[in-house]
């Protein structure tokens, strides 16, 4: 298990990665932290010409947190985004989340950014990103800098809206408005691994406790992460809604049935986690 | 050191080696040598229809590419069939390239050579090779069927079928007359060895010498040799093979020769190169060996206390596409599914079939735990039936220490009579009772259902036959630094055979455990041995070093004695300290290092030491062999019978149905134990197997016969947040069979598991478990069907 | 066809090492392959195991998911990095001999340099913890009770040898 013979190209600047993409565009992978692209060189599953590493690009190795939210530069690695404690403060869910993908020593590597780009639907960060409508920024020569919704971004399972020519520069996690409690939880085989259903909540109440929103995501249920919105349903009630909503298959792990079963367990008791983080 | 060696928990003398990263593992060898890698089947079931290499050409770095075509003589035979059966009425073995047909995915097709293993890996990806697809047969049901053959002229997939009874009956009879009877269908899934390291194998041809070495990571170096040389057609003489440090085998690199230890040395000797071939996971996963799976259907007659009259099992055994290891694993199921038990008359039956899959073989515990699985599922469902306790159950039919040794009236995979030698199963019962927490048990349920919470217990035991023969052997030396060399034929995989075999020797000859140095695997330093498997290392190799070492020390005493004149007789002489003394008088002794000099009369000497064996020194013995060395061999009767039993406490989930375990404990006895430290580690690590068995490995293939979880991604081996603390204790019943009183260790932690956390699941959740393993998702759906049931029963 | 090679310099175990790859040399195959530095391991070649982690500036990564070239400019540990200067085994790797850590030694050197750079990041470990520190490496051999065991003695000894250096 070697990977094919590649081209490889090293920039050390965004631009030069930017100009790259725009000359290799259709037959280069741009290579991050390469936790699910090496694995699949390494099979032969995937045989790009040309290789644009961008591990060289400190420019975007950051986790900053401001009033709005947390913006993760696309050299960001998991572990980053996991220990920056001030993205954590303003936006819990990611380390809430982050802490499910695979194990640490992927996590050390594995970039954020990455995740989303790579689009797979058992991963968590692009449900994260969902689920509190967050954005991804994009860059190319042809079309300069675009930001693409969540909602729009995923567009089917391990396919992103990030164009052959775009390289992903940033994704921005805005801060939960209000008063909202958030909660991750799955149910994988093992530790570390892909979950057989995941669930991430978001529960907004106000002064009195009232739950004024409530949303769910999920990985592993479908082609793509989804949010179910729950909102107005008590949380056994949400949940039942919720997984009728879903779509997951079988495999070797787990029914469908179970996971929709699943489904109904992990929301009613994520939903009840993210509530009493914030009830009064 | 006048404490006995054996017993001690001794640290491992290996380790230092290993944890700096100088271990010598296959791959670590042969730097610069030319690397295979193989095309191999994509497809289950095919004819070949053209092999195309014309796009593979141009690839730098080429060498060669070899296809059956290209095989000479014996090399272009199938490979052989290891151990014939009577039974075994339609052997059909592979080729080590495909001769026009394909029988499952991975089997290699095509060999190619290249400077380095990604340039091989391009060759192989440009080779285009046509089939015609044949009808795949897939799972024992379409074995079974037989509508579909892998091979047209073994009818019905069947390779064997195989019919043993004890003599106490007629079975059938005794179940139809006893007042209570019930009937199980089993099922036991695939699963695989899995070492953390593939085999490999790596090739050097001497042409001046005409000498073919090969290193291989193999569980038989010694039958490696032979076979390497019968099919290349070399005298053995010319054929050396040497097992590197081994990363792990549990049974799969027992099976030899693969088709690469044919194939890499012969392209060695035409290329006139070093060749190296590594296999990777995937392959691994498709063209080495799986085990485990089975269809069991078992009828029971049994009276009101529980006590077994009559017992009938079926088997369906799932043997892959080809059985070069004949039927060894489905004799042991037959064979060790009565574990500790009397169970009156007893016939069993197995069917052993081809499918269109990976060839079958020996996994640790080897057929075992799909037999204990048989018995203790029949156990529990007697228990559940009669509303007995579980543990009265078993101790109504346990073997009592007085009837020892106990003849089960079978024959064991060895050939020879299935005998209990020892062992104490009430008071391993009574053992595992306690550490298990049996009586106290239902107030532990209470207050977890309190909670909410979900519990079960589960309990089995097992009897593991071990040490079998037909023999091993042991060449002892003592060096005149004073250094202990064991040399043995037998190879290792992390067993700790350096250190508890140098326990041994060092006993024997009253030196430190510091003082001897064991080599395994190395046909150039031992030539005659049987292998590492089936839990007979210790008992037969250690045997044999004792052996071999006695007759060392009895011929330095002899020298000693006619060193030290002054009318010493060997027979008052002692080994101790690294001293041959006087017992009465220790004042009175000579080195060991110097009785080594003296062995080895010379006329010249070389240092300061070895004047003293010069013709005008002192005097030596007479009569002696030169060297202060000599070689035995252990033979035993029959094989020793080490037993177990498991405990373990589970919590299910009552909403997701996820399946905890909470503790799980083991009581061991196999006998005098040479270092307590390695025993525990050999059951630790059988255990997590066990639990990787039952809770989370499964080898899948779909109706295509495509294997889908080819990867450590989707096989899912424990990691250590699955594996729970193991808690254990050990009893031991020495083997009279064995000077030493040994049984064997390495199997025995994978081979109750399955069947006692199906029985704790079971109790958990008053449902029945009839297979395994068992995923949350298939728990679900076990308490889905239960529901529909008590809906259909409602209504 | 002839494949683009790319010169990189990267420090192994404390050492400037040159070397020659083209671009698709795994950054385990490199250390094995042209430096012969064969104490780490390939278990699997698709980031699961663990047995080839090694720590990149410090930090554990899967050897077999970098390619050579990536690293180009970095310090890599491996196993055979994690001795004493002396030679004498580290804190990490005595603890294993001493608890019986390992059996093949095929996976270890992944679970040395793993719980290497994790005692630096958390000096004393629960068991707990300790058992969630090493859940990322396979082993087939132990069933990792004693892998847990020698985490926690890791951890004694680097504080013993540590305070006994002050």
């Amino acid at each position: 298990m070697k990977p094919p013979p590649v081209v490889y190209h090293g920039p050390d600047t965004v631009q030069e990665a930017v100009r790259l993409l725009a000359e290799h565009g259709g037959h280069a992978k741009v290579l991050a932290g390469g936790q699910s692209l090496v694995p699949m060189l390494n099979m032969r599953l995937t045989a790009p010409a040309r290789l644009i590493d961008v591990n060289r690009l400190d420019e975007l190795a950051y986790v900053r947190t401001d009033l709005e939210g947390v913006r993760v530069g696309a050299l960001a690695r998991h572990a980053d985004v996991e220990r920056a404690t001030h993205a954590f403060e303003a936006v819990p869910l990611l380390r809430q989340a982050v802490r499910s993908v695979a194990h640490p020593t992927i996590r050390n590597r594995g970039t954020t950014v990455g995740s989303l780009v790579h689009a797979d639907p058992c991963a968590e960060m692009p449900a994260v990103l969902l689920l509190l409508d967050g954005e991804v920024l994009l860059r190319s020569d042809r079309a300069g800098e675009r930001v693409v919704k969540a909602a729009d971004f995923f567009v089917g399972p391990m396919e992103s809206a990030c164009e052959e020519d775009e390289l992903a520069i940033e994704a921005y996690f805005p801060r939960p408005k209000g008063r909202t409690g958030t909660d991750w939880r799955e149910l994988s085989r093992r530790n570390g691994d892909y979950a057989m259903c995941g669930v991430g909540t978001s529960v907004r109440v106000d002064e009195t406790g009232a739950v004024t929103s409530a949303k769910a995501a999920y990985i592993g249920m479908g082609p793509v992460p989804s949010v179910v919105d729950v909102t107005g349903a008590d949380f056994s009630a949400a949940a039942e809604h919720a997984a009728d909503q879903l779509d997951p298959e079988d495999d070797i792990h787990a029914s469908a049935e179970y996971r929709r079963h699943l489904a109904r367990v992990l929301t009613a008791r994520s939903l009840k986690a993210a509530y009493e983080a914030v009830a009064p | 050191m006048n404490d006995k060696l054996v017993g001690q928990p001794l640290v491992r003398k290996e380790d230092p080696r290993l944890l700096r990263g100088d271990g010598r593992y296959l791959d670590d060898l042969g730097r610069g040598a030319l690397a295979a890698a193989f095309v191999r089947s994509p497809v289950a079931h095919a004819r070949i229809t053209g092999i195309d290499v014309d796009e593979a050409l141009d690839v730098e770095g080429l060498v060669a590419i070899y296809t059956h075509e290209d095989l000479p003589g014996r090399i272009a035979e199938p490979l052989p069939l290891l151990i014939p059966h009577p039974d075994l009425t339609h052997p059909r073995t592979p080729y080590c390239l495909a001769n026009g047909e394909v029988n499952h995915v991975g089997e290699a097709v095509v060999m190619v050579v290249a400077t380095d293993r990604y340039l091989a890996e391009d060759v192989a990806e440009r080779i285009r090779v046509t089939y015609e697809d044949l009808p795949p047969v897939v799972g024992i049901d379409q074995a079974r069927a037989g509508e579909r053959l892998v091979h047209e002229d073994a009818p019905g997939n069947v390779a064997a079928r195989s019919v043993q009874t004890n003599g106490k009956g007629e079975a059938h009879e005794a179940i139809a007359s006893a007042p209570h009877r019930l009937a199980l269908d089993l099922h036991i899934e695939r699963s695989a060895s899995m070492p953390m390291e593939g085999k490999g194998v790596l090739a050097h041809w001497d042409a001046d010498d005409r000498t073919l070495r090969v290193h291989s990571s193999t569980q038989t170096s010694t039958s490696v040799r032979l076979a390497v040389a019968a099919k290349l057609e070399l005298p053995p003489d010319r054929v050396e093979v040497i097992t590197p440090d081994v990363g792990g085998g549990f049974g799969v690199k027992i099976v030899h020769p693969w088709p690469e230890e044919i194939l890499v040395p012969w392209a060695a000797m035409t290329l006139g190169r070093d060749v190296k071939w590594v296999e990777d996971r995937r392959e691994h996963f498709t063209s080495s060996a799986h085990e485990r799976a089975q269809q069991q259907h078992v009828e029971v007659g049994f009276d009101e206390a529980g006590r077994l009259l009559g017992l009938s099992v079926e088997i369906w055994h799932d043997n892959g596409a080809y059985v070069p290891y004949g039927i060894i694993v489905p004799i042991v199921t037959s064979t060790q599914l009565l574990g500790p038990y009397k169970v009156g008359a007893y016939r069993v039956e197995f069917t052993s079939l081809y499918t269109n899959t990976v060839i079958v073989t020996p996994y640790r515990g080897a057929g075992r735990p799909q037999g204990v699985f048989a018995m203790e599922r029949t156990m529990d469902a007697i228990a559940e039936y009669l509303g007995m306790d579980r543990l009265a159950v078993r101790e109504a039919n346990l073997i009592q220490p007085e009837e020892m040794p106990y003849d089960q009236g079978l024959v064991f995979q060895d050939g020879r009579p299935l005998i209990y030698d020892s062992g104490d199963y009430p008071t391993m019962l009574r053992m595992i009772r306690d550490l298990v927490g049996w009586d106290g048990f239902e107030a532990e349920r209470a207050a977890a259902a309190a909670e909410g919470r979900r519990i079960g217990i589960g309990i089995g035991a097992y009897v593991e036959g071990t040490g079998m023969g037909p023999y091993e052997g042991a060449h002892v030396k003592v060096e005149t630094t004073g250094e202990v060399v064991v040399s043995t034929g037998l190879t290792t995989q992390g067993q700790g055979h350096y250190t508890s075999l140098a326990q041994i020797a060092a006993d024997v000859l009253g030196v430190g455990v510091g003082d001897v140095t064991v080599i395994t695997g190395d046909t150039r330093r031992f030539k005659y041995a049987v292998g590492t498997f089936a839990s007979r290392a210790i008992v037969t190799s250690g045997n044999a070093v004792a052996i071999a070492a006695a007759k060392v020390a009895e011929k330095a005493k002899r020298i000693a004695a006619a060193a030290l004149g002054d009318g010493v007789a060997p027979e008052d002489l002692e080994l101790v300290d690294g001293r041959v003394r006087r017992r009465a008088d220790p004042a009175t002794a000579i080195d060991l290092r110097t009785v080594a000099v003296l062995s080895n009369p010379l006329r010249y000497a070389f240092d300061e030491e070895t004047k003293a064996a010069t013709q005008f020194a002192a005097a030596t013995a007479t009569g002696e062999e030169p060297g202060l060395e000599a070689t035995g061999y252990y033979m035993p009767e029959r094989s020793t019978y080490a037993a177990g039993a498991h405990g373990v406490v589970v919590e299910t989930d009552p909403e997701t149905a996820d399946i905890r375990i909470l503790r799980y404990c083991v009581v061991h006895d196999c006998g005098v134990v040479v270092n307590p430290r390695i025993v525990e580690g050999q059951v630790h690590g059988g255990v997590a197997q066990g639990i990787g068995g039952a809770l989370y490995e499964r080898i899948v293939y779909d109706d295509a016969g495509q294997l889908v979880n080819a990867s450590y991604m989707d096989f899912l081996i424990p990691f250590a947040t699955e594996v729970p603390h193991i808690q254990t204790a050990h009893m031991v019943t020495a083997s009279g069979l064995n000077p030493l009183g040994l049984k064997g260790a390495g199997e025995a932690g994978v081979i109750p598991t399955s069947a006692v956390v199906a029985s704790a699941i079971e109790d958990a959740e008053g449902l029945a478990v009839r297979r395994m393993p068992i995923s949350p998702s298939e728990l679900y759906e076990l308490r889905k069907a239960r529901q529909a049931r008590k809906e259909q029963v409602s209504a | 066809m002839t494949e683009q090679v790319h010169q990189i310099t990267v420090t192994v175990n404390g050492v400037a090492r040159r070397g020659e790859v083209p671009a698709r040399r795994l950054l385990a195959d490199f250390l094995r392959m042209d430096l012969g530095l064969t104490g780490t391991h390939l278990g699997c070649e698709h980031g699961v195991c663990g047995a080839c982690t090694l720590l990149l500036d410090g930090v554990p990564v899967r050897s077999c998911l970098i390619l050579a070239v990536s690293a180009d400019g970095h310090a890599v540990t491996t196993v055979e990095g994690c001795c004493e200067a002396g030679g004498e085994l580290g804190p990490v790797q005595q603890a294993f001999q001493d608890c019986h850590g390992l059996q093949c030694g095929f996976c270890t050197p992944g679970f040395i340099t793993t719980i290497t750079a994790y005692l630096e990041e958390n000096p004393k470990p629960t068991e707990e913890e300790a058992r969630e520190a090493i859940g990322g490496n396979l082993c087939r051999c132990t069933g990792y009770q004693n892998i847990v065991k020698a985490v926690l003695r890791a951890a004694d000894l680097k504080r013993e040898r540590e305070s006994a250096d002050e």
